[in-house]
């Protein structure tokens, strides 16, 4: 993986600012996510500090700073699901798993990502656990959702 | 020059100047958050809408004036929409006055206050952050941040440090480190030019007055302080009186009022550093040792090249910092003279300066576990302390420094100013260099506020290079010409902030160019005016030398006033 990071570091050497996207997408695409040693080597090869780099990237939703847990979580923030009571949902998920979207949680078992519309409507509201679909999901449901999943995981060890 | 109308008076406007410039020279005040002095305006906040004819309203801060404009500053629509960025700032902000570090001196309260905001009409959702309390030197508390931006500009574009940016995106919008760490394990130097900028009370000194205090009324402890060259040219500004008033005699007598067992003046150590350092670079000329040598008084520049030039370590002088060589000194040699135990003396110091708060707690800044210097007061700090403590400034009588570091000559004096450090160090090089005294002391090339300031002097009949910086953002160019082999430098200056220490994260808030040349002034007129000029004049020195220390770079000034420097990864820590 660290060759394939380093090919594209390489692609933008000498690159500017308008880089910065393009090679952030594109480390998230090879690593899953960018780590602070990316963001730091990115800074050294654009001349940008770390602190600009972060600031830049968080306005974008679609990055992230920490390695996908055990189990990513997806929630579907498409029309749809939107309607049919999807922000509680999330919000039921982050008070569960106690972070907000975006992050993984510190044992690194859960991962939560907001996106725009899995393509499942029919089952609004609807989240995915490592492509797993949960159709129609109520905020009440959440904790148990959760803790069936820390069995199943607590089981496999 | 053209003419435009404001407020149906006919006023003059200069060509390039925004409309907010020309209000400002005919004396008509629009109020603004996010206009910085000097640097391109950002128009992030529109509190400085004006109403011009033909056009509507605009921000003046970002519009050009142009020949006939007709601007109207108070009409109707001006005042509506200005209150009503206000209230929006209010929507969300916490009804905190009373406890805040900036009630009575805060542009949101003051602007709440003016357009007469007496309800709140609009309420938003209130975002929860916890107060940043990590750094030793700055506090951050985002529930109080307005989003003007200034101090990611003044970090970025001033400093070039970039510490913190905007992060995150529409109402979720903050100011955040790299990683929304804390400020401690970030790229920040400690400044306090940030909190200079802050229009509200988002950024704060960390505060050691309660320390203070407490060492204050505690019987078992000897409380020492110092204060720095700057302190006395600033401090009687926060008691009203006009920039550039030195103060001197009033802060000495303020400060024992206040029970403070001695009182010590800090330009006494600067002395003492330019005694170490002109010998550090003399030494280093004759024996080949790493040129140019750079100065290492300002704390914040330190952790510049510690984080930023590691490679360029070696080129800061060995010498601690004036604080920190009193703070040797008197947990030393006075404690020993008075048969004190260093353990019972509590050194304090009041500091332009924010980046001191951090200095006191570098490794080597103290032995056996106990620190040199124990808590450092910003120039705000004091103010408010002597406040508390009742005490009238501006009816003081006048009193002097207590011995033995009492005594300063008007070289260590201009540590306050940039370009203070050379010329008190240049004056004492020449002298040891070729055993007499320079014809004329002044060097006039590198005062003023420049951000680099070079020249060429001539010592002993050799061409000597030298460069002053102020603002730390401009050292890099220099660092990188000496990287890219630049080879005719010997000296150099630095000052974390722009203009130096009266300018310093520490002094009053308001500071403008106007406000630092009036304080530079004080200090220029202290020098013209006092007879010893020169540290190797200063006779406790000397006698501090014969009783204590031996020589310059000796045995002991090595163990006490000298310090290494660090490896950092806080960047990304
Ligand atoms: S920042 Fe200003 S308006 Fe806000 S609580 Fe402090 S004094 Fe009041
Ligand atoms: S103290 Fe200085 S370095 Fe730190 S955030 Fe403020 S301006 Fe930047
Ligand atoms: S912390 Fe202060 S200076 Fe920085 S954006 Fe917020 S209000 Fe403006
Ligand atoms: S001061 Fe003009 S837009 Fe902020």
């Amino acid at each position: 993986m660290k060759s394939q990071t380093e090919k594209i570091l390489a692609k933008y050497k000498g690159g500017g600012r308008d880089s910065l996207i393009p090679l952030l997408q594109e480390v998230q695409e090879a690593e899953g996510y960018i780590s602070r040693e990316r963001v730091k080597e990115i800074g050294e090869l654009l001349n940008l500090p770390t602190g600009k780099i972060y600031g830049v990237a968080t306005f974008y939703n679609q990055f992230r700073f920490s390695a996908q847990g055990k189990y990513h979580i997806q929630v579907c923030r498409g029309t749809a699901c939107h309607v049919k009571g999807s922000a509680n949902v999330l919000q039921a998920l982050e008070s569960e798993i106690g972070i907000e979207a975006g992050n993984t949680d510190r044992d690194g078992l859960f991962s939560l990502e907001v996106v725009a519309c899995i393509g499942a409507c029919g089952l609004a509201p609807v989240i995915s656990v490592n492509g797993r679909f949960h159709a129609g999901v109520t905020p009440e449901e959440i904790p148990e959702i959760i803790e069936s999943y820390r069995k199943e995981f607590g089981g496999a060890e | 020059m053209f003419e435009i109308e404001a407020n149906n008076r006919t006023i003059k406007a200069e060509k390039g100047d925004t409309i907010l410039a020309a209000l400002k020279r005919a004396g008509i005040n629009v109020p603004t958050l996010c206009h910085m002095e000097g640097l391109p305006p950002s128009g992030a906040c529109r509190i400085c809408v004006v109403e011009v004819e033909g056009k509507g309203l605009i921000p003046s801060c970002s519009f050009p004036a142009s020949e006939g404009m007709k601007i109207k500053t108070n009409s109707p629509k001006c005042i509506q929409a200005r209150k009503t960025i206000i209230e929006l700032l209010l929507a969300n902000h916490p009804d905190d006055c009373l406890y805040c570090v900036r009630n009575l001196n805060c542009q949101l309260q003051t602007l709440a206050e003016e357009y007469g905001i007496r309800e709140r009409r609009l309420t938003a959702k209130r975002e929860e952050h916890t107060v940043d309390l990590t750094s030793p030197a700055i506090v951050r508390d985002q529930s109080k941040c307005i989003l003007c931006g200034k101090c990611v500009r003044v970090c970025e574009e001033i400093q070039n440090v970039s510490a913190i940016d905007f992060a995150g995106r529409g109402s979720k919008t903050v100011i955040s480190t790299a990683f929304d760490e804390n400020l401690n394990v970030s790229s920040c130097i400690n400044c306090g030019q940030c909190i200079l900028v802050c229009p509200t009370g988002a950024l704060r000194e960390k505060s050691y007055i309660k320390e203070v205090r407490a060492a204050l009324s505690d019987p078992e402890k000897h409380v020492v302080i110092q204060h720095a060259p700057a302190i006395s040219v600033t401090i009687a500004e926060e008691f009203g009186a006009p920039s550039g008033t030195d103060a001197d005699g009033m802060l000495v007598t303020a400060l024992k009022r206040m029970g403070f067992d001695r009182v010590f003046d800090t330009s006494f150590s600067a002395d003492l550093t330019i005694m170490e350092e002109a010998s550090e670079l003399v030494h280093r000329i004759t024996n080949g040792g790493k040129l140019p040598m750079m100065t290492s008084c300002s704390p914040g520049w330190i952790k510049y090249v510690e984080q930023f030039y590691p490679e360029m370590r070696e080129h800061l002088s060995t010498c601690k910092s004036p604080q920190q060589m009193l703070g040797a000194v008197i947990k030393s040699y006075y404690a020993k003279r008075n048969g004190i135990k260093p353990e019972n003396i509590f050194s304090v110091s009041v500091m332009p300066c924010t980046a001191k708060k951090f200095e006191i707690q570098r490794p080597g800044m103290g032995r056996n576990n106990i620190f040199d210097v124990d808590a450092v007061l910003s120039t705000r700090e004091l103010a408010r302390l002597v406040r508390m403590y009742g005490i009238e400034f501006n009816n003081l009588p006048v009193s002097y420094a207590d011995n033995p570091f009492g005594e300063r000559t008007t070289a260590g004096k201009l540590f306050g100013a940039s370009g203070g450090v050379m010329e008190a160090a240049v004056r004492t090089a020449h002298f040891l260099i070729t055993g007499k005294e320079m014809d004329d002391l002044k060097l006039e090339a590198t005062r003023g506020l420049d951000g680099i300031k070079e020249a060429k002097l001539d010592i002993g009949g050799k061409t000597v290079g030298i460069a002053v910086v102020n603002g730390v953002g401009n050292a890099a160019k220099l660092l990188d010409q000496i990287k890219d082999g630049r080879d005719d430098l010997v000296f150099i200056e630095v000052m974390t902030c722009p203009g130096g220490c009266v300018a310093g994260g520490g002094q009053p808030l308001g500071t403008d160019n106007a406000k630092i040349r009036a304080r530079l002034g004080a200090l220029y007129a202290i020098d013209e005016n006092e007879e010893v000029r020169v540290s190797h004049g200063n006779t406790e020195i000397k006698r501090l030398y014969d009783e204590f220390l031996g020589e310059p770079l000796g045995h002991e000034s090595h163990r006490l006033l000298h310090t290494s420097y660090v490896d950092r990864d806080e960047v990304l820590k």
